[in-house]
């Protein structure tokens, strides 16, 4: 009894000073002024951080933002005609029409980004912006509402399963035709100085739709059986990685000029995105194929043992395996797409990067050059994050189980 | 050539991997529901023997013969064939990006095309079979190496082969699991499954088997009755082999 009360009481008597009972204190202690030495490498560092802290803050306060706010529509759809401006609101209204719709019957990262994307459009509709503006970014929620509630309706349904991917897949040649038009009802507006980031995206959304399945198929061919296959896909992997894109860009913009006839001769925005599309394919070709190479044989000796064919055996059990072994790299090669679509300033597009430049050149914005690359670094962060924590949640799902 | 002369033909059969023979011209034959053990020393040749019978391995001379059809370049005859073989591998082999189930459905649904449903309730009854119906939705590696080994059989008779190749199916195991596995191959044997199996398990071969087959250095050396085989080896090879393993 005695010897339990003494125990009692024994910690506050003992109590440690202050800088180890209170956590934060020990912390720094024990991390940061261990030691004389470190105590002085401790205030230096502190020293240094605040001035470049304090430095980019009085810039920052004094720097003259406007430049981003008046020019928006210009960075965003660089010289898209105005009166067709809701056709670019449409493009986006069927995309995240989509992700409503997705969302509404899968939930998980689906839901997330969804709610994410609804949020935003919240907010930015809450900012100070002419009331049409305001007016189309209410939009966005507003069509997701819609699809996640159609989606909600339609989960679990088979054919409801099949008309989303159906949507998907078409979703695509429908925006691009709906932006570049037709004629008629819809005016042909494109050229190279129409888009803006709007390209940037666009170029990056066509190069990983079909820069992936190209990939994929040359991965497979490099390793085909068969030897010319094998050569033609080897020979095309190895030259496309001996040249820089730039070049390739070069070579689309001039050459096929003087190669090709005038009537097939595709816009140069096209070309552009053929080129990169191209370009991607070869190293996404060597992604895949390391993951390829690191499935063992026993798996391809299972498959063929339950009497799959050849085929089967890649569709179902080689090819499921390996791109989820590969998914970081096939990740950092699209964000690494999405930063190349800047390169096409060099053959005079007016994607986001050539446009802050003639921006630049105006006299009215005259010195606003770090303002606009900031604006740029943040617009390209925000997109290449978002695609690495896209993939970082993918890879947890499809890791279930795995060892 | 009838069917009634055996289901596995085997006459004469070599093959090398590289400079190496592998198989100096084995001949045997298995008659419908025999139940054959194959054992020897290690490198003898064993594994590579029931590898060539579904053409994981192609040999290279003599003639092997399954159910009528002769295992030739012939795309078509090898996946047929293939299709009436089942499969077990030491090293289990299971798909890992599938659960128990899907593992098991997999074949009969792409390659006989069988309704999902139907697969699916199929898959279930083999998984009771094996005796883990409790581990369907697992992925392999959240298995165990017995159980693992157990929906492979499973997986292999999904699609109801006439002959089953177990290729040393309890040698990657832990000592406390191998009991399972041979649980659950006494029981298939005893249904009439036509089996060649690859092991060193001499209880099991003793117990279970028709016939055990001897290898070493790539011939067959010989060929017996358990009893005969266990008490009265007719050759050196196969004494010296006995006592080494027997102890």
């Amino acid at each position: 009894m005695n010897d339990r009360q003494q125990e009692r009481h024994a910690p506050e008597e003992q109590l440690p000073p202050p800088t180890e009972r209170i956590p934060v204190l020990r912390w720094l202690r024990q991390n940061l002024f261990s030691s004389w030495l470190n105590a002085i490498l401790t205030v230096i560092a502190a020293a240094v951080i605040a001035a470049v802290a304090l430095g980019l803050l009085r810039w920052a306060l004094g720097a003259r933002w406007a430049v981003i706010p008046a020019n928006l529509k210009l960075l965003l759809v660089g010289t898209y005609p105005l009166q067709y401006i809701w056709r670019v609101w449409v493009a986006v209204y069927i995309i995240t029409f989509l992700v409503g719709l997705s969302s509404g019957s899968h939930g998980g990262l689906m839901r997330r980004i969804s709610v994410t994307m609804a949020l935003v459009s919240v907010v930015f509709a809450i900012l100070p912006f002419p009331w049409a503006t305001r007016a189309w970014l209410g939009g966005i929620a507003l069509s997701e509402v819609v699809g996640f509630g159609l989606g909600y309706l339609g989960r679990g349904n088979r054919w409801y399963k099949r008309a989303e991917i159906g949507l998907w897949i078409l979703s695509f040649p429908i925006i691009l035709v709906f932006l570049n038009g037709v004629g008629g009802f819809l005016p042909v507006v494109a050229g190279r100085t129409t888009w803006g980031f709007m390209l940037n995206l666009i170029g990056a959304a066509v190069g990983i739709a079909l820069s992936f399945p190209i990939g994929v198929l040359l991965a497979l061919g490099r390793r085909s059986k068969l030897p010319v296959i094998r050569w033609v896909c080897t020979a095309y992997i190895e030259l496309i990685r001996g040249v820089p894109l730039i070049s390739l860009l070069f070579m689309a913009s001039i050459m096929l000029q003087l190669l090709l006839p005038a009537t097939v001769r595709p816009d140069l925005v096209i070309r552009a995105m053929m080129t990169i599309t191209a370009f991607t394919a070869a190293y996404m070709a060597e992604n895949v194929r390391g993951g390829l190479q690191a499935i063992p044989r026993g798996q391809y000796e299972a498959a063929y043992a339950v009497g799959l064919n050849g085929t089967l055996t890649t569709m179902l059990i080689i090819l499921p395996q390996a791109l989820r072994l590969v998914i970081p790299a096939i990740v950092g090669q699209f964000i690494a797409l999405f930063m190349d679509t800047t390169l096409f300033g060099f053959i005079a597009i007016l994607e986001l990067l050539n446009i802050t430049r003639s921006i630049m050149g105006n006299l009215e914005w005259r010195g606003t050059i770090f303002e606009l690359y900031v604006f740029i670094g943040v617009v390209f962060w925000v997109v290449c994050y978002s695609m690495s924590y896209i993939s970082r949640r993918i890879e947890k799902t499809v890791g279930v189980g795995e060892r | 050539m009838t069917n009634n002369e055996g289901i596995i033909i085997y006459r004469d059969v070599h093959k090398w991997f590289g400079d190496f023979h592998v198989l100096r011209g084995i001949t045997f034959t298995l008659e419908k529901g025999e139940v054959v053990v194959i054992c020897g020393p290690s490198g003898s040749g064993k594994s590579t023997c029931i590898r060539t019978i579904n053409r994981l391995e192609e040999h290279q001379r003599g003639q092997i013969i399954v159910d009528g059809i002769e295992l030739t370049n012939d795309l078509r005859n090898i996946e047929a064939i293939r299709r009436e073989i089942g499969m077990v591998f030491q090293q289990f082999n299971l798909f890992p990006h599938l659960t128990a189930a899907q593992n098991v459905t997999l074949a009969p649904i792409w390659v006989l095309k069988m309704k999902k449903s139907k697969a699916q309730q199929v898959a279930l009854d083999l998984l009771e079979r094996v005796g883990i119906p409790e581990q369907a939705d697992k992925f392999p590696g959240q298995l165990s190496g017995g159980q693992q080994q157990r929906v492979a059989i499973a997986r292999a008779l999904a699609m109801s082969p006439k002959i089953m190749l177990f290729d040393e199916p309890t040698s990657a195991l832990d000592p406390e699991m191998i009991k399972e596995v041979l649980d659950v191959m006494k029981e298939l044997a005893l249904s009439g499954m036509t089996m060649i199996v690859v092991t060193h398990e001499m209880g099991f071969a003793r117990e279970v088997a028709d016939r055990i087959i001897f290898f070493d250095f790539g011939e067959l050396i010989e060929e017996n009755k358990p009893e005969a085989f266990f008490h009265n080896a007719q050759h050196e090879r196969t004494k010296l082999f006995l006592s080494q393993i027997l102890q």
